[in-house]
């Protein structure tokens, strides 16, 4: 079939048109370099943040140690005690923060968050049961930890990770279900989130009273989360699932795009809905999962990440999954860093510090009352 | 021919909503489905592109069973226009762009490009393509829904009551852009419309559907207060009024008489 476009004289349209499309074209660039600049920021505050502690570095000496041109001493406190816990913080702000994009783009619900869905205390339900009830917290020598002396040992990582799965799993699918059955509102989705958090969290607690005075302690680490507790086996995990996860939502970025502008017009553009939103959900509880089994429930983050994207690079998914990543990653970074310094002994959980920073996001979000 | 249904059925929950639908559509003409509410007009155009799967029947497209075709293949064959429009986050430009979606493998090149800005152009929305979607009018907006689904670039445009929500203006630059791009382009396009005189007016055939089926397929000349009566039990006489044919509704006879004025008056 033949197309004709002669509404315009062509030299006309084309001048407009290149116009048009090299001013759209710069616009677009303003917002890959703002990502650009964030990247930047988000490497030289990793640096800042191993430099300081009680033991202070330089960071140009920190860049001089990381390339291996340090001293013992130094190179055992980067290496064995910072390094870890800067690279927890910043592979699980990224999948934190891109699992609350997803969760937020695929619900289209902008209140949608792991923590805010109950995602992150089914996850963490989950480890406490498999610690108290399934013997993997109990203390021995033969753990898979090897790192200093506040490690929690487990002897099977898998039966906790597994069983925190399963407890973000089932947050999911109740999440999903009610989503999709009735035409829920945004914060009526929420409340049913609130609900379930509520319950996770009594489970959580009513496993206490089964358990060991040290897995007590094991399971109470999971309340509020905390990177500082990192070894470099988790870190290789989160990280794999993180890098896979957002590799195949930077693939399907246009699909999430064409979701903005409602379920039907999505279909109508080719996009298989339903087959999106059931594996993007489903990915987005096994970043939940692994982050909540190494480092408990982080709050507000995976609410923060996308939101404060949206600021910078606005609504458009080519840069909201990659800024997602990373203001996830720079707002940990930033948590922990400022936890660690503000109490001398590094022991501000940074649950506490992203739940100052999100509920009062959150309040304001639930006041707006917009739709995503 | 561009599209051709034959005898669709689809139920919903155990209700029959069409009821062996035949349907054709010609290149170049604006087809009108009208109808009462819950006559299957949404259902219809649902279930030719597929977002809804009619359980019994054919739809094809350029000869092609849609059937048989995935949804990117059917969505570079169809441009669709919902009826509920959500107002994305996203500028004109790039909300344009999403039509270019069942075409990008990848990145969108400068072809993809290239079409929107020619869609922006043709649909007057040049002045406005940086903006961002959510700060436009009703009526804008309506035009960069039906410019997404031309940067499709489809062989077909179904439109589920485009002009419902919007003022008379507006109503009348809609559909003159929507003939003007349907003539230009030779593409074949049925409309749901529940205006009557805006179908004596801009469209080429009108299908009247009842009941899941349809029930009169005529050209806008062909209308006669017969048929309106049958299709929606309203009484009404059809004028000329400088050359267009216009329907003048009396009242809803078959059912009550309609209450005197002087009740709706407070």
């Amino acid at each position: 079939m033949k197309h004709h476009h002669a509404t315009l004289p062509a030299p006309v349209a084309e001048s407009l048109g290149g116009d048009l499309v090299s001013r759209y074209g710069a616009g677009l660039r303003r917002r890959y370099l703002i990502l650009a600049a964030l990247a930047v920021l988000t490497v030289l505050m990793a640096l800042q943040a191993i430099a300081v502690g009680a033991y202070d570095l330089s960071p140009y000496k920190v860049l001089l140690i990381l390339l291996g041109q340090g001293e013992g001493a130094q190179s055992v406190v980067v290496f064995n005690i910072r390094l870890p816990r800067i690279v927890a913080a910043i592979v699980t702000g990224w999948g934190l923060g891109i699992s609350g994009l997803l969760t937020q783009s695929l619900l289209r619900n902008p209140l949608a968050s792991p923590f805010t869905l109950g995602m992150s205390h089914g996850a963490a339900f989950g480890a406490a049961f498999a610690i108290v009830f399934m013997g993997a917290g109990a203390v021995s020598t033969s753990a898979l930890y090897s790192a200093g002396s506040g490690d929690f040992m487990f002897s099977s990582l898998y039966a906790v990770t597994l069983m925190a799965f399963a407890g973000a799993m089932a947050a999911t699918v109740v999440i999903v279900l009610l989503a999709r059955m009735r035409q829920m509102s945004a914060s009526a989705v929420i409340l049913a989130g609130v609900a379930m958090s509520s319950l996770f969290m009594s489970g959580t607690i009513l496993i206490q009273y089964f358990a060991t005075e040290v897995e007590i302690a094991t399971v109470v680490f999971w309340t509020f989360g905390d990177v500082a507790r990192s070894n470099w086996r988790e870190i290789l995990v989160l990280a794999v699932a993180t890098l896979l996860v957002s590799a195949y939502f930077l693939r399907h970025r246009w699909d999430l795009n064409a979701l903005l502008a409602g379920e039907e017009t999505a279909q109508a553009l080719g996009v298989h809905v339903t087959r999106l939103r059931l594996l993007g959900m489903f990915l987005a509880s096994l970043l939940v999962a692994l982050a909540t089994a190494f480092h408990g429930i982080i709050a507000f983050l995976g609410l923060l990440a996308p939101h404060i994207s949206r600021r910078l690079v606005g609504g458009d998914h080519r840069l909201l999954v990659p800024c997602s990543g990373l203001v996830g990653s720079a707002l940990l970074l930033a948590a922990d860093t400022v936890g660690r310094l503000v109490v001398g002994s590094g022991s501000l959980p940074v649950g506490v510090l992203t739940s100052f920073m999100g509920a009062p996001l959150f309040l304001y979000l639930l006041l707006k009352g917009k739709r995503l | 021919m561009t599209l051709e249904a034959k005898d669709l059925h689809f139920n919903y929950n155990g209700q029959p909503v069409l009821r062996g639908l035949n349907l054709s559509l010609e290149h170049g003409e604006i087809t009108g489905i009208l109808g009462v509410n819950g006559a299957g007009k949404s259902t219809l155009l649902r279930c030719l592109n597929r977002i809804l799967r009619p359980q019994k029947g054919v739809v094809m497209v350029e000869d092609r069973d849609l059937s048989k075709l995935g949804g990117e293949q059917i969505a570079r064959l169809i441009g669709y226009v919902a009826q509920s429009q959500e107002r994305e986050p996203l500028s004109v430009f790039d909300a344009v762009l999403l039509g270019r979606k069942p075409h990008i493998k990848w990145q969108a090149t400068s072809h993809d490009l290239e079409v929107v800005t020619r869609v922006l152009t043709q649909m007057g929305l040049e002045p406005l393509a940086l903006r961002p979607v959510s700060s436009l009018s009703g009526g804008e907006a309506q035009k960069v829904v039906i410019a997404r689904a031309l940067a499709q670039e489809p062989h077909l445009l179904l439109l589920d009551e485009p002009t419902s929500n919007l003022d008379l203006r507006n109503q009348l630059e809609v559909m003159e852009l929507l003939m003007q791009a349907v003539r230009d382009q030779g593409l074949g396009a049925a409309v749901c419309l529940h205006d009557i005189n805006l179908a004596l007016r801009y469209l080429d055939r009108i299908v009247l559907m009842k009941q899941g089926q349809v029930h009169a397929l005529i050209t806008p000349e062909e209308l006669t207060a017969d048929i309106i009566r049958q299709v929606y039990g309203v009484e009404a006489i059809l004028a000329e009024v400088e050359g267009h044919r216009v329907v003048i509704p009396r009242s809803a006879s078959p059912r009550k008489p309609a209450r005197p004025a002087t009740q709706y008056a407070t």
